[in-house]
């Protein structure tokens, strides 16, 4: 029997955007208020599952078509770069340089090496899940 | 430890030791490419060549000198290889090299050189020589305990040295058991007594030894160390692995368990007699063990078949005799009577003697076997004629051992009955009571021993000819073998007409070095050896005695020998030592089938319980367990909400029937973990765990699909309850731990510097997140490596089991 889940996949179509753009949100307000890379990567993985949830693996695939194996390895890869890019700068491994610059459109801002350590943090997250679940839900 | 003594002299003739070990690294190459040479011929140059060396120093220890040598080995230890040579060590050193010589002469004839692996056996024997020249000259502990191993692993390699035959290795692992078990227990007495003397070398420990009577580790020390003596010499009840031992090559057999390494244990207990011999147990344990194996090992001698059983039987008894003479001589310390002086010179006479005899009369039993085909007695008889070289050398040895004049055995038997009868009047320890039991036992073993000689010589060599009925035709030996055993013999008579030749150069010395501090003048020790005191003598009515008994038991053999069939076989020591080897093993089997289950779940138990037991534990214990109310913030209604519903949810899992109803009841308790840490102002844990609780609840989700329904797997009602007893155990212990970690805050906290930096420093608001990706940042990249890690896993683990489950399908 095949179901009509209408309803479901058309809400989703919806809801995953407003998903993923409050975990970009709180991806980069985590420096200051609550939130960050671990929590951020997490929100797009439940949004993800939720696409996983109203359609099936290989909709999902066509739509996002990422290697989210190899979205873990290039976030591993950013994370431990931003941590001994230091090295080059003669101070102790993991120190991470900030500074405020004036940028066009956002005006005056804050820029963080952080910030590149925590874009690492979560393409793992995502990609480690996804990489659970897909695999998880394809073996059948 | 102390540095003084010899320091001065490195090197030198230490590295002698350590000769025949690099001679032996030849060995492969001359058996190799030197076919046609029998590889014993380039062997016999080492021990002759040091035999030569050694006898040099005689001159030196005449008088009591010594000299020495040292390799350093671990000097921060104080642990160095040392060749230490005074009488004592001279003497043994002397029986090495010169039996070994013959050994190795007599080897030649023995084995063939196209069917035996030669390379083998002499690369073993010329490590067995070092390492006994090792353990007779070392003077550090360490060092002599190191050749002492080295003396068992290579009597291991000897003993099966024909590997392919069930009885050599069984004989092999059973020495190799008993022996190494009791080196061991001497490397505890060792280091016992190093911590005692603050010193590994002996010279230093005897030096020190007057300090060491009353130490609480002295006894144990003492005790220790015998058990190496006693289990390398074969005294009771440790001589079962030397019958056994028969089983290796007879020039094995002659050099190791007869001449050399089985006076290991005597050399150690002459070695330490000035170190121990104040002690009352060391006299009644050197002494008692002595005579018991002595009058056990003759007993037991007449009831073997095989001769080469009958002789290790009567070397067990001679050690036994010469063990309890040292045993006297111990008894010097006390008494000012000259005669236990005398007790260590008739040891060391003895000593010498039953080195000459039994090698002899080993390598007999090795012609014979040789020539005959078999070494079982009752196949054997009438032999005299055809072998009369053989015969003449066997009748020697035999006679000597039996202790009958004009052989040298006669002349030891006699300062044995003298000690042995002296021991009588000894005063001290209880001797006034049990002494006269010495030499009623040393005359009773004595007559056995008379009977085993005339047993083993006669029945082999007179008696009705059953040439017919033996494997191979026999006749007389080479030439090539005889030389050994001719040259033993001619020792055997010549020790007795020149006694005192030996006494001066060989024995002399090395009663010095086993009693010194006792003479003031090397003259005193000057015993005068006679073949004949008087009539008077009691020792001469003893041996007349005992030959005249001997002669009637001898001749009645047949009838009484049935005697021995009444010992039920299940009471043998070895049946002993086999039972407690397969209890060992069995035991060990069942102890570890007992508690390794292969259940996780008993492991698990394992574990929790001994953390609960431990940790409760040592709460108590150190008074660890305070609780402070004042620390206590107070409690919202929100929390006793949330805690409410935490708690009915865990209920609900573990009661929980089937397992969707669980992983819901594990959602719930997620979620108000997650409420919890809304109410302890924690938003970005809050937050973190609400998702990770919905995306693992997927997670759950998608695997429950697939497992079967939930079913309990075979516990009963009391594995239960033990769980449960378990869970409640732990969940109290970590409740306790809690409680008092929070009321007793030891250190304060360093979260003010994260509040005051967190801006300046890092250019942040939100400190969680600050502390993870910047002060800490080094744990959050393990952690994602982790979570990497993790999916990477799970990808592997599902598409192997995919790739097998295809792999089986096309195999249908």
């Amino acid at each position: 029997m095949k179901t009509n889940d209408v309803i479901l996949q058309t809400t989703t179509k919806v809801v995953f955007f407003i998903i993923f753009l409050f975990s970009i949100h709180i991806f980069f307000a985590g420096h200051y208020s609550p939130g960050g890379g671990f929590v951020g990567g997490l929100l797009t993985t439940g949004a993800i599952v939720l696409l996983l949830l109203a359609f099936d693996l290989k909709t999902v695939q066509k739509a996002l078509p990422f290697n989210f194996t190899i979205m873990t390895g290039i976030g591993l890869l950013l994370a431990l770069g931003t941590a001994s890019g230091s090295i080059f700068f003669d101070v102790p491994f993991f120190t991470h340089a900030f500074s405020h610059f004036n940028l066009p459109l956002f005006g005056e801002t804050s820029l963080h090496t952080a910030m590149i350590f925590d874009a690492g943090v979560y393409l793992v997250v995502v990609g480690a899940a996804i990489t659970m679940i897909q695999t998880i839900g394809g073996d059948t | 430890m102390l540095h003084s003594l010899g320091r001065r002299i490195l090197l030198g003739f230490v590295l002698l030791i350590f000769l025949p070990i690099v001679a032996a690294l030849f060995i492969p190459l001359l058996f190799k490419y030197l076919k046609g040479i029998h590889t014993g011929w380039f062997v016999l140059f080492v021990p002759i060549a040091l035999f030569i060396y050694y006898a040099g120093f005689i001159t030196t220890t005449m008088d009591g000198g010594h000299k020495v040598s040292e390799l350093q080995w671990i000097p921060s230890l104080g642990i160095s290889f040392v060749s230490y040579i005074d009488g004592l060590s001279l003497l043994f050193t002397l029986l090495i090299t010169g039996i070994g010589a013959l050994v190795v002469l007599y080897s030649i004839f023995y084995l063939d050189k196209d069917r035996e692996k030669l390379n083998n056996f002499y690369i073993y024997l010329l490590i067995f020589m070092s390492a006994m020249l090792g353990v007779v000259q070392s003077d550090n502990v360490i060092s002599l305990y190191l050749f002492w191993e080295l003396t068992s692993i290579s009597s291991f390699l000897l003993i099966g040295y024909w590997n392919t035959r069930d009885r050599s290795r069984f004989g092999a692992l059973k020495s190799m058991m008993i022996t190494v078990f009791g080196g061991l227990m001497m490397l505890g007495g060792f280091v016992l007594l190093g911590i005692m003397g603050d010193s590994f070398s002996i010279r230093e420990l005897i030096a020190n030894s007057s300090s060491f009577i009353g130490h609480e580790f002295f006894t144990l020390a003492l005790i220790l160390v015998l058990l190496g003596a006693f289990t390398k010499s074969a005294q009771f009840p440790f001589y079962i692995w030397l019958p056994d031992a028969m089983e290796a090559p007879t020039p094995v057999s002659a050099y190791l368990h007869s001449a050399t390494m089985v006076k290991a244990g005597l050399y150690l207990v002459a070695r330490f007699t000035p170190i121990f011999a104040v002690s009352e147990v060391w006299i009644w344990l050197v002494t008692g063990i002595g005579l018991l194996t002595l009058f056990w090992g003759s007993l037991f001698a007449v009831k073997q078949t095989d001769l080469k059983a009958i002789l290790a039987f009567s070397t067990v008894s001679q050690l036994g005799l010469i063990m309890s003479l040292l045993g006297a001589s111990a008894v010097a310390y006390h008494s000012d009577d000259a005669i236990f002086k005398f007790a260590a010179f008739a040891a060391i006479f003895h000593l010498i003697n039953h080195a000459t005899f039994k090698g002899s009369l080993f390598m007999i039993a090795g012609i014979i076997d040789h020539e005959t085909g078999t070494r079982d007695i009752r196949k054997l008889g009438g032999l005299m004629s055809i072998m009369p070289v053989s015969f003449t050398v066997a009748f020697i040895g035999s006679m000597s051992m039996a202790g009958l004049p004009p052989f040298n055995g006669f002349l030891s038997k006699e300062m044995f009955f003298q000690s042995m009868l002296a021991l009588r009047n000894f005063e001290l320890f209880n001797f006034a009571t049990w002494g006269i039991l010495f030499p009623v036992i040393a005359w009773v073993a004595s007559v056995f021993t008379f009977i085993y000689s005339f047993y083993f010589v006669f029945k082999t060599f007179t008696g009705r000819n059953k040439v017919d009925k033996l494997p191979k035709k026999p006749h007389e030996a080479p030439v090539g073998m005889l030389v050994a055993p001719v040259i033993l013999a001619t020792l055997v008579v010549g020790i007795f007409f020149i006694p005192n030749l030996v006494g001066k150069w060989l024995v002399k010395p090395a009663v010095m070095a086993i009693q010194p501090g006792l003479y003031s003048h090397p003259s005193e020790v000057d015993v005068h050896v006679a073949a004949w005191h008087d009539f008077a003598s009691p020792e001469l009515w003893m041996t007349i005695a005992l030959v005249g008994l001997g002669v009637v038991l001898y001749l009645t053999m047949t009838k009484w020998r049935k005697l021995y069939d009444i010992q039920p076989h299940y009471l043998s020591l070895n049946v002993l030592y086999d039972s407690m080897m397969m209890l060992s093993e069995n035991g060990m089997n069942r102890l570890s089938r007992f508690y390794m289950t292969g259940l996780i779940r008993t492991y698990l138990m394992y574990m929790f319980a001994f953390i609960a037991s431990i940790t409760t534990a040592t709460l108590f214990l150190k008074n660890a367990f305070i609780v402070d109310m004042d620390s206590f913030t107070a409690v919202s209604v929100y929390g006793i909400m949330t805690a409410i519903i935490l708690v009915a949810a865990v209920v609900m899992v573990i009661l929980a029937k089937t397992r969707l109803a669980a992983i819901i009841a594990l959602g719930a308790v997620g979620y108000s973990v997650s409420l919890f840490f809304v109410i302890f102002k924690a938003p970005d844990l809050a937050l973190t765990q609400l998702v990770i609780e919905t995306v693992s609840v997927a997670l759950f989700l998608l695997a429950f699909q697939r497992l079967p329904a939930l079913k309990t797997h075979g516990e009963t009602k009391r594995n239960r309850l033990g769980n449960a007893i378990i869970a409640a155990a732990v969940g109290i212990t970590v409740t306790l731990v809690a409680l008092s970690a929070h009321s007793q805050k030891m250190i304060p906290s360093i979260s003010q510097y994260y509040k005051d930096t967190v801006a300046t420093e890092a250019g942040g608001g939100n400190i969680v997140n600050v502390i993870l990706v910047d002060y800490r940042g080094f744990d959050t990249l393990f952690e994602i490596a982790v979570l990497a890690v993790a999916g990477i896993g799970v990808l592997a683990m599902i598409r192997l089991q995919l790739a097998r489950k295809e792999a089986k399908d096309e195999n249908k």
